[in-house]
């Protein structure tokens, strides 16, 4: 025993071993099922864009803090990783490389470091990369390949509109409901476009941004992260269930206008979304309380966008706009007190 | 099973010495007696440079209301009366004497027999309690006697001891349990005579199923007394906490347990109380675990205040590559700053951790992630108190309810950025308080 090493500090003096580093890698494991299954139906770009991906937000991250912020690099914590992949998965596969490296600077650069880094930012940074370029570079980031399993990909890259895409595109004198049952339509340039059933929305062979696709491999990834506790129930499944419901009764009261709920739940990024990106503890309250009002408002605004917006998809617009209310929600919803 | 609500951590519980009975540590040479050893004013000391003393023998008055007297836990000769420091390094008034064999008062009985019949009433076991200086042994070390001195229209409903012992690694409640249960029920006895309670309830939590059962089938002859088998989580020991779980009643912040008609006393205590009242016994020795998972010696000894804490380190052999010596629980001990410091009332355990275990790690920025929010277990924003602290933003932290913290430290142990939350929301706590003080001036 050496006196002059001795620790000092206040109580407590153990402590629980969670660190940031175990619960970004985390984030990282649970979304390799997506990963497999988004590779399963599009292929090698998959690979090609999330490997580039990735690798350019922590390039940026790096270059950030060494050269702009002179901070100690902090690359090694994996939530440049996160962005990365976060921000490949809601693209389409044939998305020009370029493209998602622009992408990966906004997301770091503007949305994450421009803000002091991990922990400061406002608004998620995959999600704002994400919208980002979709108003800059609408026709590349809703050209769609149809998904199909690996053994069928050919070299040609077949092209076609998301299942949500069909619906905000059908000619106003065709009903929903038809199109549903009947399980395509024929647009006035006569190409067939199927609506996808719910076994297949559910396993993801459909068209979407890659990584949104297949249901089961996100719920898979949410689960893991529910069990290692490195998130809570309260916004994915206020998310999910107050658009199921808010969806459910605008289906109830015109079902043949409005899309049935299921649909709402397995369609676009909801489910990525509802996992992985809402529940970010950065750009999320903080209270169980909070979380709900913030998993309750993202379901209303995506539904609200998805039925009566401009786009067909409202994900990531719901999440961006109850990002930017979460300092209210923790200042309104603080958690329950003791002694009052 | 029972519990309270919010928040809470599960910490490894670390009950190293569990089974290692209790031994008595040998007296000292010379005893180091500080005349602060719980909550209040210092006792003030009645004994000079060069007087006799005997083991018993009061050395230092309490006058404040809340304060608590000290008697000599040896028998000697008076060295000198001076300032020495504690564990913390901070000095205060202290008695010094030389040991001279083991004589005892008179008036005390030192008999091992077990004396169940007790025929003190309401008033003389106050008294006694006062006299004998007996303090809260879970570690505040509030004199006790204070607790039962109350006003005409105050009730007891309930007489909660609390045997939960939280804490990772403590075992000393656990030891008395096996080893003094029926000292303790008696013990208990008096303090519902004292209290005017109904009824007693005895809080353990069932990670120590086998004392539940031995206390459970001894307090059969006590039909005041009720063994609870709570929920192993911590901060269960915690005094709201505890009266929340046993009984569902909420202290209002602000308030003290009796505003809810409960008092509460931690097991050891009563092992205190019982000495006290049945054999007119003070508090001269106390009881302390000796723990760390580097320890090959883990032990429970009873220990003379007034002993060397260095002594009782170098007895269990001190490894090579200790970090940090800590007196109390791992979540709410101090941090030993002073190795040549000594045993007080407080003390119930040393703790011993090694380097990679003491060191603490760089933290980062916040990363919102709430866990400090959710382990709260007086549903507080520990993040944003820290950060409120740091700013010096005091209204606010007054605002985000800073004084109703009560330093568990359960936000800063399942911190993943490694902040220093509770540093800092001590500090906020001491400079709101303040703050509040000079408002009311």
């Amino acid at each position: 025993m050496n006196e002059k090493l001795m620790q000092i500090s206040g109580s407590p003096h153990i402590h629980g071993g969670d660190s940031v580093k175990k619960i970004m890698w985390a984030v990282v494991i649970a979304l390799l099922p997506a990963f497999l299954v988004s590779v399963f139906y599009f292929g090698l770009p998959v690979i090609i864009l999330t490997v580039v991906s990735v690798a350019s937000c922590v390039v940026f991250e790096y270059l950030i803090q060494r050269f702009m912020l002179k901070k100690p690099c902090s690359i090694y914590d994996g939530s440049a990783v996160i962005t990365g992949l976060l921000l490949a998965f809601n693209v389409p596969a044939n998305l020009p490389i370029p493209l998602i490296i622009i992408g990966a600077l906004v997301a770091i650069g503007i949305a994450k470091m421009a803000f002091g880094g991990l922990g400061n930012n406002l608004f998620n940074p995959a999600i704002t990369a994400r919208i980002f370029l979709l108003v800059s570079f609408p026709v590349q980031m809703t050209t769609w390949p149809v998904a199909r399993p690996i053994w069928k990909l050919g070299a040609d890259v077949v092209t076609g509109p998301t299942p949500l895409g069909i619906l905000k595109e059908a000619p106003d004198n065709v009903a929903v409901d038809s199109l549903m049952q009947n399980g395509h339509y024929v647009t006035s340039d006569q190409v067939m476009h199927h609506i996808p059933d719910n076994i297949d929305m559910l396993l993801g062979q459909m068209g979407g941004s890659f990584g949104e696709v297949s249901a089961i491999a996100i719920l898979i990834g949410a689960i893991f992260l529910l069990i290692r506790k490195v998130i809570t129930w309260h916004i994915p499944v206020s998310f999910l269930l107050t658009a199921f419901i808010f969806g459910g009764i605008f289906w109830l009261v015109e079902p043949t206008q409005f899309a049935n709920p299921l649909f709402h739940l397995l369609t676009g990024g909801l489910m990525l979304g509802a996992c992985f990106m809402a529940t970010d503890m950065v750009t999320s309250p903080t209270s169980p309380r909070g979380m709900v009002v913030f998993g309750v408002g993202c379901g209303l605004l995506t539904i609200i966008i998805r039925l009566f917006g401009a786009y067909p998809e409202g994900v990531s617009f719901a999440i961006l706009i109850m990002n930017a209310l979460v300092p209210l929600i923790d200042k309104a919803f603080k958690p329950k007190a003791f002694g009052v | 099973m029972k519990t309270f609500k919010i928040g809470g951590i599960h910490p490894e519980d670390n009950k190293l010495a569990k089974n290692s009975s209790v031994e008595s540590f040998p007296i000292p040479s010379q005893v180091t007696v500080f005349l602060t050893q719980h909550l209040g004013a210092p006792a003030t000391p009645i004994v000079a440079k060069g007087d006799k003393v005997k083991v018993g023998q009061l050395i230092g008055k309490a006058e404040a209301f809340i304060s608590a007297n000290i008697h000599s836990p040896v028998s000697g000769t008076v060295n000198k009366i001076d300032m020495v420091a504690d564990i913390s390094g901070y000095k205060k008034q202290a008695v010094v004497i030389d040991v001279e064999g083991d004589e005892w008062c008179e008036n005390i009985d030192t008999t091992p027999e077990l004396k169940t019949e007790i025929t003190l009433d309401k008033q003389a076991i106050i008294n006694r309690m006062k006299d004998c200086g007996i303090v809260g042994l879970g570690g505040a070390c509030f004199p006790t006697h204070v607790k039962y001195m109350l006003r005409p229209e105050q009730k007891v409903d309930f007489l909660l001891i609390n045997a939960a012992e939280c804490e990772p690694y403590i075992t000393t409640d656990y030891r008395l349990l096996l080893e003094k249960a029926d000292e303790c029920l008696v013990g208990i006895q008096a303090l519902l005579i004292a209290s005017d309670a109904p009824i007693a309830c005895i809080g353990i939590e069932n990670n120590k199923k086998d004392a539940i059962a031995i206390l459970t089938d001894k307090a059969k002859k006590y039909p005041q007394i009720k063994v609870v088998e709570l929920k192993t989580k911590y901060p269960q020991g915690a005094e709201k906490q505890l009266i929340k779980a046993i009984t569902k009643r909420e202290v209002p912040n602000g308030k003290l347990p009796i505003d809810v008609g409960c008092i509460v006393n931690n097991f050891t205590t009563t092992y205190a109380v019982y000495e006290a009242v049945q054999k007119n016994k003070p508090i001269v020795e106390i009881f302390t675990t000796v723990s760390g998972k580097m320890l090959e010696n883990r032990k429970n000894f009873r220990v003379r205040i007034g002993t060397p804490i260095d002594s009782i380190m170098k007895s269990v052999g001190i490894p090579e590559n200790t970090g940090k010596f800590i007196s109390g629980g791992p979540m709410m001990g101090k941090a030993i700053t002073n190795l040549n410091s000594f045993a007080v009332k407080g003390m119930s355990s040393i703790l011993f951790m090694d380097m990679s275990e003491a060191k603490r790690h760089t933290s980062s920025d916040c990363i919102r992630c709430g866990k400090c929010v959710a382990a709260c277990p007086m549903g507080l924003q520990p993040y944003k108190l820290q950060i409120l602290s740091e700013l010096e933003r005091y209204e606010d932290c007054e605002q985000f309810g800073i004084m109703n913290c009560m330093e568990c430290g359960c936000c800063q142990f399942g911190c993943p950025a490694f902040r220093p939350i509770l540093d800092y929301v001590r500090v906020g706590k001491n400079k709101t308080g303040l703050m509040i003080r000079n408002r009311q001036k």
